[in-house]
């Protein structure tokens, strides 16, 4: 397998705050990768880093593309998601006045080319264009079980629907490597393990990686191929399920003295 | 003859100074409690002015002493604008918490705009001569060349008032129960401060700093106007923004050194581009640092 | 009775806190005090209707109900005159129709009113591409307005360029006064944003005060020539209507422009950049490019409505452009409703014709127009008209509808 995502020495300060601690992580193709830890163990702030909403004090990123390695450290954030990194959010960062197709063809942004002149002409090629990102974003509302409510405002879906329509943002973005912050936090049982299936078809149906931060075991366990285990901001684990199941210092560290498995 | 001419700039500019750090420390306090730019702060100013002119106007009449009206008129001041301030907040701050940060900005624009006309309509649109009610200083007559009995009224009563303005924040109740506000309105709510009570606080704690603030200058100007409030208020944001705002000491530092800045630009260059120069300073540091002299840099969380 | 109890503590509050300003006027000069106590009665009697309404409001607002209905009516039923086309053509037509008949029927001095009415209706819909779509709060719209004017003064006094030459060149000009401003700015939080831009515009139109060579100073610029028409020398009336064309004409183009800009790629990613900057960013968008797309585009219309505006009064000077003017056409997209057309172009005639025709109201107008902003970000921050959702032709619901049908 090759690797898609390729994270090197990674570190991270707030102040005299050390967030992130020389942290290795690589991703190979169609992988669905787990980052897990206790609160505070700086596992969104490695999203940050690596999406370049943070400048990472030190360490590299690089996604490899066919043949081509890139370089996304010292990238701005909308040139990361351009080259195929697309995220959600831990906190849901929806656009809530807009509705729920709008939200996704938001996503298709940097898929499209039209700019004001096209906007104001409508010439053929832009109407096209438009026409192809709104049925883009249909048929991924479709595919996250949304597009009956295509047209309500953002803000007023259920939890567990916006964080769908989070992934289904991210997915307009056509990425190589989807990174999703806590998608399961919030969700009762039954809408977790549909979101389980909804994760699996993504990767299934699309030629893509994944990078999950989650606090439910069930999910990490049970989804993962493999899992990297960080706790105040340095890796303390990384390897197979059942390989994390049995870590003394996992259990130790994240899972606590009581027993899990 | 040229250092006294500087030394003449110098004081000028820390009169002016003072006056700017007096209202400045009302922007930094509800700044630094709710984040907001307290548009009509300069106009509860204003309003303090007025106040004053008007008790001043009536006492004269009695034919009270000078330096006895002043006390009283400086001291309605301070009363009415703390209920101003009070009032402001409850009407058009309160509504909003919890809003888009950006509602409580325009509603606080509107209150400046409204409060303005109010005064406008209910007074006049003339400037009004204020009466001149300062005690001479005998032993001014020594350095009178570089500062006027103003002058000196203005620099010791600003200083004192920011004296115990610190003394309140640092040693009282109220004042450490407002400190922790300001750092974590969550937790200090958790640890039963009443956030509400705390915000209604520095509201008038603010305002009546304005209103001193206000009477100081219409006694050191001799007239009041409308509109003073608008560019006061601007020039004290920008002394607020300069120290860093949200910090106390640097609303002082920051008023010090707009004053000083205009003083020296206006005695050695021209006087023609004094308001530029203040505009021009509030966007160079919002643009740069936007932290001030004396802030800490905050980083946006995600 | 207990609401009616604590309305009256309130109207004793306001009157005790109004009781200096409002009851008592000193005339220095004369050493007389007027005394003005009707004027706290009715203050008193106004603050205790204003405190029950208050109160319900409030109830209203906290059971999520609308809080004003008469709006929410409009609304309805603009809604249902948007959804039912022939209604929509004919209202369309009669609104156009009435516009276009206006200055052959009534006098000069309303075809004069009725020309700053539109400006302002431009001027708004220009800053709603700002403030309403992009949601950058800009305070120093007034600014690019002044833009405009100065460079038609400017250049016809020093160069004798005509309207139609300084037209294109005012939108230029107010383009890179807009553009010179976004850079520096990009970073900004909402707020010192909104700062800074005031403060541009202060150092604008201080500049326009002071440099006397270029601008005439305090005194401004006059006899700038009203538009020719092919040469054609207009009496007034005649020069007054042709300039009422000529706004209308801009009116409906900027309308057109912004309907069209709001339906398409570039105002989806404005919208976004309104509602979250750090989403809007990780979806892809070039946060710098957009920023400054909308600056553009706002200052481009203001740029125009300024070179128009010289030529309607022929004359210009710096207190045209302050603060308050600014705000003035802020509370116009505020009470309009942030992005939406109709409801701005509403709200600007409603703002500026309203003290024309009412004079009772025009001594209150500031008044008002601050009031205006703190009540509709309390109780209605959406706007008059809200809830316009643009609609999306899904290929594959046509497709499953004729296939239903079929
Ligand atoms: N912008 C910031 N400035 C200062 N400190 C920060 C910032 N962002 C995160 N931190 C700190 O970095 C540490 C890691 O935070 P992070 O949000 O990455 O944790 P996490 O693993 O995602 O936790 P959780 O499971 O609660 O989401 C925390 O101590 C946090 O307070
Ligand atoms: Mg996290």
């Amino acid at each position: 397998m090759k690797p898609v995502l390729e994270v090197k020495g990674l570190s991270k300060n707030f102040g005299g705050l050390r967030a992130l601690n020389d942290v290795d992580l690589t991703i190979h193709q169609g992988e669905i990768v787990a980052l897990i830890g206790p609160n505070g163990a700086g596992k969104t702030t490695f999203f940050n880093c690596i999406t370049g909403i943070y400048v990472p004090t030190e360490g590299s990123v690089t996604l490899h593309k066919g043949e081509q390695a890139i370089v996304l450290n010292g990238k701005k954030p909308h040139e990361v998601t351009a080259l195929g990194m697309a995220r959600t959010f831990q906190n849901i960062r929806l656009f809530p006045d807009m509705t729920v197709l709008e939200n996704v063809m938001v996503g298709r942004h940097c898929r499209t080319k039209a700019g004001i002149i096209g906007a104001l002409l409508r010439d053929p090629i832009t109407r096209a264009e438009t026409q192809d990102s709104i049925d883009k974003s249909y048929a991924l509302l479709e595919s996250v079980n949304l597009h009956e409510v295509y047209h309500e405002t953002a803000r007023n879906l259920s939890y567990g629907a916006q964080r769908r329509l989070e992934i289904a943002r991210a997915m307009a973005t056509e990425p190589q490597v989807l990174l999703l912050d806590e998608p399961a936090a919030g969700m009762n049982p039954q809408e977790t393990r549909e979101l389980e299936g909804l994760v699996q078809q993504i990767r299934e149906q699309n030629e893509l990686s994944i990078l999950l931060i989650e606090h439910d075991m069930g999910m990490v366990m049970s989804m993962s191929d493999r899992i990297y285990v960080m706790e105040y901001g340095s890796r303390i684990a990384a390897g197979t399920p059942a390989e994390i199941r049995s870590n003394p210092q996992v259990i130790k560290a994240y899972l606590g003295e009581g027993d899990y498995a | 003859m040229d250092f006294q001419y500087f030394l003449e700039l110098f004081f000028g500019g820390l009169t002016r100074g003072s006056i700017y750090a007096l209202i400045a420390l009302g922007y930094t306090l509800v700044y630094g409690i709710i984040e907001l730019i307290n548009f009509a702060h300069g106009e509860v100013y204003m309003i303090g002015a007025f106040t004053a002119l008007i008790v001043a106007g009536l006492l004269g009449f009695t034919g009270f002493p000078a330096a006895g009206i002043l006390v009283v008129a400086a001291l309605a001041a301070v009363i009415w604008c703390a209920a101003y301030g009070y009032t402001l907040e409850k009407v058009a701050y309160k509504p909003l918490r919890g809003a888009p940060r950006l509602s409580p900005l325009i509603s606080a624009i509107g209150m400046s705009i409204f409060l303005q006309n109010y005064v406008l309509l209910s007074q006049t649109s003339d400037f009004v001569p204020f009466p001149r009610l300062l005690p001479e200083f005998d032993f001014l007559e020594y350095i009178g060349y570089i500062m006027g009995p103003s002058d000196f009224l203005i620099l010791v009563t600003s200083t004192c008032t920011m004296v115990a303005l610190t003394c309140f924040i640092r040693y009282t109740k109220m004042g450490k129960a407002m400190r922790a506000t300001a750092q974590n309105r969550k937790m200090a709510m958790l640890l039963g401060i009443d956030a509400d009570r705390i915000i209604s606080l520095t509201f008038i704690v603010g305002s009546a700093l304005a209103a001193i603030g206000g009477v100081l200058i219409a006694s050191h100007m001799g007239q009041v106007n409308f509109n003073i409030g608008f560019l006061a208020g601007m020039k004290a944001f920008t002394a607020a923004v300069l120290g860093g705002i949200g910090s106390l000491p640097g609303a002082m530092l920051g008023g010090m050194v707009l004053g000083l800045c205009e003083s020296f630009t206006t005695g050695y260059i021209s006087g023609n581009y004094e308001d530029v120069l203040a505009f021009g300073i509030l966007i160079v540091i919002l643009i740069f640092r936007p932290d001030g002299i004396l802030g800490k840099a905050k980083v946006q969380k995600v | 009775m207990q609401r009616i109890l604590k309305s009256a503590l309130v109207a004793l509050w306001f009157m005790v806190l109004t009781f200096p300003l409002l009851a008592i006027k000193i005339n220095p000069v004369s050493k007389t005090v007027s005394w003005h106590f009707d004027r706290v009665a009715m203050l008193a009697v106004g603050i205790f209707v204003l405190a029950l309404g208050w109160d319900w409001c409030f109830s209203r607002k906290n059971r999520g109900l609308p809080v004003f209905s008469l709006p929410q009516n409009i609304t309805a039923r603009m809604s249902a005159i948007a959804n039912n086309m022939a209604l929509r053509r004919a209202s369309l037509f009669f609104i156009v129709g009435a516009l276009v008949a206006m200055p052959l029927t009534s006098s000069l001095y309303q075809t004069n009113i009725m020309i700053s009415a539109l400006l302002y209706v431009m001027l708004a819909l220009g800053l709603n591409i700002v403030v309403g779509l992009a949601g950058q709060l800009v305070l120093g719209y007034a600014a690019f307005y002044a833009v405009g004017a100065y460079t038609y003064g400017i250049l016809f006094q020093h160069f004798g360029l005509g309207f139609w030459a300084c037209l294109p060149l005012g939108g230029v000009f107010a383009v890179l006064f807009g553009l010179g401003l976004g850079f520096p700015v990009l970073r900004l939080r909402g707020d010192y944003l909104a700062i800074v831009t005031l403060g541009f515009g202060e150092i604008v139109r201080l500049s326009l005060q002071n440099w006397s060579d270029l601008t005439g100073g305090p005194a401004g610029i006059a006899n700038i020539p009203r538009p020719g028409l092919f040469g054609v020398d207009l009496s007034l009336e005649g020069s007054t209507t042709y300039i009422y064309y000529l706004v209308l004409a801009a009116v409906f183009l900027t309308v057109l422009v912004i309907g069209r800009l709001r339906n398409s790629r570039v105002g989806l990613a404005l919208k976004a950049l309104r509602e979250d900057e750090i989403a809007c960013e990780a979806m892809g968008i070039n946060l710098m490019r957009i920023k400054l797309s909308a600056f553009a585009l706002g200052s481009c219309w203001a740029g125009f409505a300024g070179v128009i505006f010289a030529a309607k009064t022929t004359f210009i000077n710096p207190s045209s452009f302050t603060f308050m003017d600014s705000c003035m056409i802020l509370s116009m997209v505020v009470l309009g409703g942030m992005g939406s057309i109709s409801g701005v172009a509403i709200a600007a005639m409603i703002l500026i014709l309203a003290p024309e025709y009412l004079r009772a109201f025009s001594e209150y107008r500031m008044l008002i127009f601050g009031l205006i902003m703190v009540l509709m970000m309390i109780f209605r921050p959406q706007g008059l008209v809200s809830g316009e959702k643009l609609t999306y032709r899904i290929s594959a619901l046509l497709a499953k509808g004729k296939g239903g049908a079929a």
